[in-house]
């Protein structure tokens, strides 16, 4: 025990040498150093009490399941609305339309899918229901350049065809798609189009597309068996003449079974034309399009066969950036009966009140073989909701 | 005109067709040739796309094959990759990137791309998705690695922190696109390029590296003698057409206080052209800075009213024959705000 306490006593007196060897105490802070610590100790305070609260927050999202939270959004597509609502005056006996209609409204889903490819979903709501206008996958990264789109599409036969409603730059489609190319539905079916850009010298830009569809384009196609396929090719070249100047020219076919049976074909030939003109430095202002589509169709008959033609030539003049002047000039003969021969003439002027509205006056003049002539006033608002899409070329 | 008589088929450019036959005259071959409608277009497609397929196009050896979106954008990869990349720019510098047409011409210049840059932040939205799903070519594909998103690299002005819509005009929703007006952002833009030409032509890093700090050195010379021409106008007031000069006057120390356009995007009204120049001769703005790509009635008007000057500034490298490359475009600009500002003091 003794030695215990020895032990202890000795132990306290060496640390009592020990701090008398220790330097004197700093002497006590001033006033400002005080208030200076305390400042940066409310500051640390504040800081982790921020830290805590973000501490507190964040197992809580981390807790949120795998498809919830806003970010999951990010990734919708993108989604987009047309409409395109129209009125007429003026009397049409032949090929009568409402006097005001909202004629569609396209809802357009578009959206990446995967690392190769991507989707364009069109539905179409009109006055008599809802259809898919378009659904399809078009896949970017195949070997050898190739792109294929699969699904519902139009086809790509001459340049309008391939158009929706609201890209035209009438109120209408031509007399020609109306007689020879089954009206505003066109060739639009499900199925297969794989295309390329064919290596050619030059600066010349040529490009091969083939489709092949189930064969139901409303009256121009009927597929009464599973293997009545049909069939669109298109070739396309386009020069640029000068920087404002340029030329594209397309040789388009078509084949399908019409609508008397597995035996009675319709063939397709067309050729489209444009030349445009759009100086680079006023593009928002001025510019010329010209385009024309000459369509040739051959179709099987009970008794023989039906060689009709048909064609348009459309002319546009932006004025300003307001103002587009338009006119086009149609001439058809009917598939079904090549002797009855349709003609017409439109005046159209176009106000683009932004990049997302415009509307557009049309009139149209058409003498309908056999038929009373009709003259109409047609009118048009397209506007455009959501998602920006792509400036029609 | 043509007529019905005349023999249309017979005037088609393109005659391999198999099942192009001459008019049939009899029900019989009408059958005949209707049991087989598509072999002979399936097998005359089978031959064409095993000859397209054989016949790839053929590619600069050794070089990378850059394509920009715009000119600054290919100055900026021709500084970073030297003569070690081939650059090929779409829209010009006089050419608004917002409308450029996506001409079938671009298509021959993208398949061959190993590497496309883009401004992003939606500027290019109405020409360059169409492209890049048409052209073909895998490597520049969203998010595949010869596709660069320069916006990623820049300080983005003007994000918006409410809900945007229309309603405000052509609003971008991820912030205002045309960040490359300021040098800084030109020199991070240069940076993640010489990263990515590296990670895509290793052999070439060193070079990449080289060139870029010679264009960082370059470029900070000039910075600092833009500086010092720009010093005495700092915090002038200026009015700008559209909403293209952000970074620009944030970096040079201006003020824009209006547009000549009501909204982006939307064509000047009379109503806002009125309410401008009162605006302009409160606040005694004289400047108004057009993009060349704009018509100049408006400005001018509005310059007579005030008493001020339209100054055609250029937005873009390639603008004009003096805005070459990226550090004389900033030459350009600056020398001809000074000598407005002298002008109008």
């Amino acid at each position: 025990m003794n030695k215990v306490t020895a032990l202890l006593v000795s132990a306290l007196l060496a640390a009592g040498v020990a701090r008398a060897q220790d330097p004197p105490p700093t002497p006590p802070a001033t006033d400002q150093q005080k208030a200076q610590d305390d400042r940066i100790r409310k500051l640390e305070e504040e800081v982790q009490a921020l830290k805590d609260a973000q501490a507190a927050l964040r197992p809580e999202a981390a807790q949120v399941g795998g498809a919830g939270g806003s970010a999951a959004k990010a990734l919708n597509p993108d989604i987009s609305l047309n409409g395109d609502f129209r009125g007429s005056l003026g009397r049409n006996g032949t090929r009568p339309v409402p006097g005001l209609e909202m004629h569609e409204a396209e809802l357009g889903l578009q959206s990446v899918i995967d690392p190769y490819a991507r989707g364009d979903v069109f539905f179409s709501f009109g006055e008599s229901g809802v259809s898919v206008e378009e659904a399809f996958v078009t896949f970017t990264s195949l070997p050898g350049a190739f792109v294929a789109r699969v699904g519902k599409q139009r086809a790509a036969f001459g340049k309008v065809n391939s158009a929706h409603n609201h890209a035209l730059p009438w109120t209408d489609r031509p007399l020609v798609t109306e007689n020879l190319i089954n009206g505003e539905e066109g060739i639009n079916d499900m199925g297969l189009s794989v295309s390329r850009i064919l290596p050619v010298p030059g600066d010349l830009f040529l490009e091969a597309t083939a489709q092949v569809f189930r064969g139901d384009s409303g009256e121009l196609f009927k597929s009464s068996r599973k293997n009545d396929l049909s069939f669109v090719g298109h070739l396309r070249g386009y020069e640029d003449l000068t920087e404002n100047t340029n030329f594209e020219f397309g040789y388009s076919f078509a084949q399908g079974h019409n609508e008397l049976g597995h035996d009675f074909l319709t063939r397709l030939h067309g050729i489209d034309l444009s030349l445009r003109w759009k100086p680079l430095r006023r593009s928002i202002y001025n510019s010329l399009l010209w385009r024309s589509e000459f369509v040739w169709s051959r179709r099987d008959q009970l008794v023989s066969q039906e060689r009709a033609f048909g064609l348009y030539s459309s002319l546009e003049y932006r004025l300003d950036q307001r103002w587009t002047l338009g006119t086009r000039f149609d001439w058809s003969q009917r598939a079904t009966q090549a002797s009855q021969l349709d003609r017409g003439g439109s005046a159209l002027l176009t106000y683009w009140m932004s990049e997302f509205s415009q509307v557009r006056g049309q009139y149209r003049f058409t003498r309908y073989e056999g038929r009373q002539d009709a003259s109409e006033l047609r009118l048009q608002l397209v506007f455009v909701m959501g998602a920006h899409g792509a400036h029609p070329f | 005109m043509p007529t019905r008589s005349e023999p249309c088929d017979n005037e088609m450019p393109i005659r391999d067709f198999s099942n192009f036959e001459p008019p049939m005259r009899n029900l019989m071959k009408i059958r005949w040739n209707a049991r087989r409608p598509g072999y002979a277009t399936f097998s005359l497609l089978a031959a064409l796309l095993v000859a397209l397929f054989t016949a790839q196009p053929m590619l600069a050896a050794g070089k990378l094959n850059v394509v920009t979106s715009t000119q600054d954008l290919a100055a900026l990869a021709s500084e970073v990759g030297g003569d070690r990349v081939n650059v090929i720019a779409i829209a010009r510098g006089y050419q608004d990137p917002h409308f450029v047409e996506a001409k079938p011409s671009f298509l021959l210049n993208l398949r061959k791309a190993d590497l496309l840059v883009l401004v992003g932040l939606e500027l290019e939205i109405g020409w360059l998705p169409p492209l890049i799903t048409q052209c073909g070519n895998p490597k520049i594909q969203p998010a595949a690695p010869g596709y660069f998103d320069a916006s990623r690299f820049a300080q983005i002005l003007e994000i918006p922190t409410t809900q945007v819509s229309r309603a405000m005009g052509d609003v971008h929703p991820q912030g205002n696109p045309h960040y490359w007006l300021d040098p800084q952002n030109g020199l991070r833009v240069a940076v993640g390029l010489a990263q990515k030409l590296a990670e895509m032509s290793p052999m070439d890093a060193a070079y990449f590296q080289q060139r870029l700090q010679d264009f960082r050195k370059r470029l900070t010379e000039a910075e600092r003698r833009w500086d010092e021409q720009m010093k005495p106008y700092r915090g002038r007031k200026v009015v700008t057409y559209h909403q293209s000069w952000p970074n620009f006057v944030k970096r040079f120390g201006l003020q824009v206080v209006d547009y000549v356009e009501p909204r982006p995007g939307i064509p000047p009204s009379p109503a806002h052209v009125v309410e401008l120049i009162g605006l302009m001769k409160r606040q005694g703005v004289k400047l108004i800075l057009v993009e060349p790509y704009f018509d100049l009635k408006t400005p001018q008007s509005v310059a007579r009213e005030t008493g001020g000057q339209v100054v055609v500034l250029m937005p873009s490298v390639g603008g004009n024959p003096e805005s070459g490359d990226y550090i004389r475009l900033f030459d350009q600009n600056v020398s001809l705000l000074v000598k407005a500002f002298q002008q109008t003091r």
